[in-house]
């Protein structure tokens, strides 16, 4: 391998890291749903990109097929958060989450 | 004087000696269960079971005398058997329940007759007469039962029935009051009873009256006082004795046949019955016969002082009872052969009392149940046989030579003469004046009730003579009243000396500090000046209106303050506990859970303001713990925390 090319892990961890705090903070601050629903994309992507680089760092498969977990799981939740969103939308003609809020105290 | 009690087994005809109890209890519980279905006819059957049980009871009393050993016992069943703790539902038939046996029946059958007609304007007459079996069959059981939970079981099954008929007119307030009262009362006494009986089983470890009796002359002499005090204690309950004597009189708020069997002839006699039958026990001590015969004096002379100065005829008649019942206390607790002179003027007593009583419930019907002699006056033109009959049983209670209070109460006063020491004269004395007392205050209801000056309300205008079938049993028991004297005192202390540990009477020399003649001549001497003072003072009659009084007077118009007494020293702190216990109720206990309660409510109420519905609030709690863990798992990692 060219030294060249090699770049440092720390700096895949640390661009995960600002990714996930990116994603975070989007969750955090906006309300639009799929806004939100990308802002957790974001986070579980930066949580796929720090576990290969975990890999990366051991040597071993194991934080790859961590990854290859994750993406099944954040696609299933995609189907369903869709459709709750979806169906929020169509009784309230309203994507903001904050409209959302019966199940309270 | 340590012979050994030994009951025999119950052969042939007397082997059935639990029909006694079994035919009154039957007979009640069709009357009960049938309801309004037998309201027609319902009377006849409750007459005609008492009936049976009397001719029973006459059968077995003949075939006992034919007995060799007449006491005999019937073991049924086992009632309790708790290891080596065993009681029988066992029956005693011996001369002492024999007697017990031909009164209740005999004296209850007539009553019963009485009542039929009595009792025929009330809506509740089959009720009426089914209490009164199941009070026939509870006292049978109390007087037939072998061992002292047999004994209780009756005891208790009288007091349910007494209590029942007391209130039988329960709409009115003083019927229920007083129902409730006796039922109280009762139990202060009943507790008594109970705790003697487990005092037996304790120290005895068992209950059975032959085992008891053999057992107790081993037992140290304490164990033995407390014992019997205990006895004596439900003695006192059920016969009206001091100091629970109150109940008696308030129980004249029951129908008045209810007052002549249950209340004068019968019930109230348990007492005596109870001392009588454990005689073995009282006779083991001196201390406790004392004590019966200062309970005995006392209340003959307090229910004789309250006597005089009632109006209500029944209530005169009741402290009349609750005075008799001190002598009969007095004869038990004399012990030896005035076991015998006790159990006479009881069977005496229970013939003259429901006499009067029956023929008080006589002139009540009469009179539009008017209950007030100041207001009766001039009946013996208009009642004619309750006149009569009502003056055999008046003459009888005072002692009047033929009648069967002279040949009763007059030997009991005799023997209490017969004491060694300075307590002879005290007790005679207290017995001869309860004698005097007794006159006075009987002739003046006699002379009040029917001569003198008519003082009757207006609207009576032609009091009547009650019909044939409440007659017919005053006149029986009038005739029982004249002879039944002479015959009992002469046959009864004879044959009561078969019954097992209860001691003969020796008519030896009486070595008394008075002669037997002197006691004689100075009683029907006493009586004589109490009946003449009563006629001479109530001859014209008396107001109609109560009258300012002298102290003594004022204070037997309140019961002697007895009542009163038992109201400051017993009702008021009860009430006061009561309250105290419900206030620590409501505040303590229920304070400390219910604010547990409304704490926790309280608490979760402002908690679950932190369920705000927004989902971006619940992600940075989310977040939040998360950094949490991370930075826990940091600070482990770097061995800070370790």
């Amino acid at each position: 391998m060219n030294e060249f090319f090699s770049v440092e892990p720390d700096y895949y961890l640390i661009l995960a890291a600002v990714l996930f705090t990116i994603g975070a903070v989007g969750v955090l601050v906006r309300r639009n749903a799929i806004v939100l629903f990308m802002c957790v994309e974001l986070m579980l992507n930066a949580a796929n990109l720090a576990l290969v680089t975990f890999s990366r760092i051991n040597g071993d498969l194991n934080g790859q097929i961590m990854a290859f977990f994750v993406m099944v799981v954040a696609a299933a939740e995609v189907v369903i958060g869709l459709a709750i969103i979806m169906s929020i939308f169509r009784t309230r003609r309203s994507a903001s989450v904050d409209d959302a809020n019966l199940l309270k105290y | 004087m340590e012979e050994t009690v030994r009951y025999a087994e119950a052969t042939g005809l007397l082997g059935s000696v639990w029909l006694l109890v079994a035919i009154p209890l039957v007979s009640a519980a069709i009357l009960l269960l049938l309801g309004r279905r037998a309201d027609r006819w319902g009377h006849w059957l409750g007459v005609a079971s008492i009936g049976a049980a009397f001719v029973l009871g006459l059968t077995y009393f003949f075939q006992l005398r034919g007995l060799e050993n007449k006491s005999v016992e019937r073991s049924l069943w086992d009632f309790i058997a708790v290891g080596d703790f065993k009681v029988d539902f066992g029956l005693l038939f011996d001369p002492l329940a024999a007697v017990f046996v031909l009164l209740i029946t005999g004296v209850g059958f007539l009553i019963h007759l009485y009542a039929v007609e009595y009792m025929s304007h009330d809506p509740g007459r089959r009720r009426f007469f089914a209490y009164f079996n199941l009070f026939v069959a509870a006292m049978l059981l109390l007087v037939l039962g072998n061992n002292y939970v047999m004994l209780y079981f009756g005891w208790e099954g009288v007091g349910l029935a007494s209590y029942l008929l007391i209130s039988f007119w329960y709409e009115r307030p003083t019927a229920a009051t007083a129902g409730k009262k006796a039922f109280l009362m009762n139990r202060v006494g009943d507790a008594g009873l109970a705790i003697g009986i487990f005092i037996m089983f304790a120290t005895l470890g068992t209950t059975q009256y032959d085992e008891v009796f053999n057992g107790v002359g081993g037992l140290a002499g304490g164990t033995v006082l407390v014992l019997g005090l205990l006895l004596l204690l439900g003695a006192t309950g059920k016969s009206g004795q001091f100091p629970l004597q109150a109940w008696l009189p308030d129980a004249m708020e029951g129908p008045t046949p209810v007052s002549a069997l249950i209340h004068a002839a019968t019930m109230v006699t348990a007492g005596v019955y109870l001392i009588a039958r454990s005689n073995p026990i009282f006779s083991a001590n001196e201390t406790l016969q004392l004590v019966v015969v200062s309970v005995g004096a006392l209340t003959l002379l307090l229910g004789c002082i309250i006597g005089a100065a009632k109006d209500d005829i029944k209530r005169v008649l009741a402290w009349s009872t609750v005075s008799q019942i001190g002598y009969m206390f007095l004869g038990v607790g004399l012990g030896g052969g005035a076991y015998a002179l006790a159990i006479v003027h009881l069977l005496a007593h229970g013939f003259f009392k429901a006499n009067m009583f029956l023929g008080a419930g006589s002139v009540m019907h009469g009179m539009k149940d008017q209950v007030d002699i100041r207001r009766f006056g001039g009946l013996s033109k208009y009642m004619k046989i309750t006149w009569i009959t009502f003056a055999t049983g008046w003459l009888a209670i005072i002692g009047i030579p033929p009648l069967s209070g002279y040949f009763s109460k007059e030997p009991i006063i005799a023997k209490a003469f017969e004491r060694d020491d300075w307590t002879a004269w005290l007790f005679g004395g207290a017995a001869m004046l309860g004698a005097g007392l007794t006159a006075f205050y009987m002739t003046r209801l006699f002379v009040l009730t029917f001569h003198g000056p008519k003082r009757w309300t207006d609207d009576i205008e032609h009091p009547h003579e009650s019909p044939k079938l409440m007659t017919i049993p005053l006149i029986l028991l009038a005739v029982g009243s004249v002879a039944a004297g002479w015959l009992l005192s002469t046959s009864v202390p004879d044959w009561l000396t078969a019954t097992a540990g209860l001691g003969g009477a020796e008519e030896g020399e009486a070595h008394g500090v008075l002669s037997h003649t002197v006691i004689t001549i100075l009683s029907i001497l006493v009586t004589l000046i109490g009946a003449g003072l009563a006629w001479f003072l109530f001859r014209n009659g008396t107001a109609t209106e109560p009258q300012p009084a002298g102290v003594l007077v004022t204070a037997a118009r309140k019961n002697l303050y007895t009542d009163s007494f038992n109201e400051a020293v017993f009702e008021k702190p009860g009430i006061f506990l009561t309250r105290a216990l419900v206030y620590l109720d409501s505040r303590g206990v229920d304070g400390l859970v219910n604010g547990l309660a409304a704490g926790v409510g309280g608490g979760s109420g402002r908690l679950r303001r932190l369920q705000t519905g927004f989902v971006r609030s619940y992600a940075m709690s989310i977040l939040t713990g998360a950094l949490l863990v991370v930075a826990a798992f940091l600070a482990v990692q770097a061995g800070w925390l370790a």
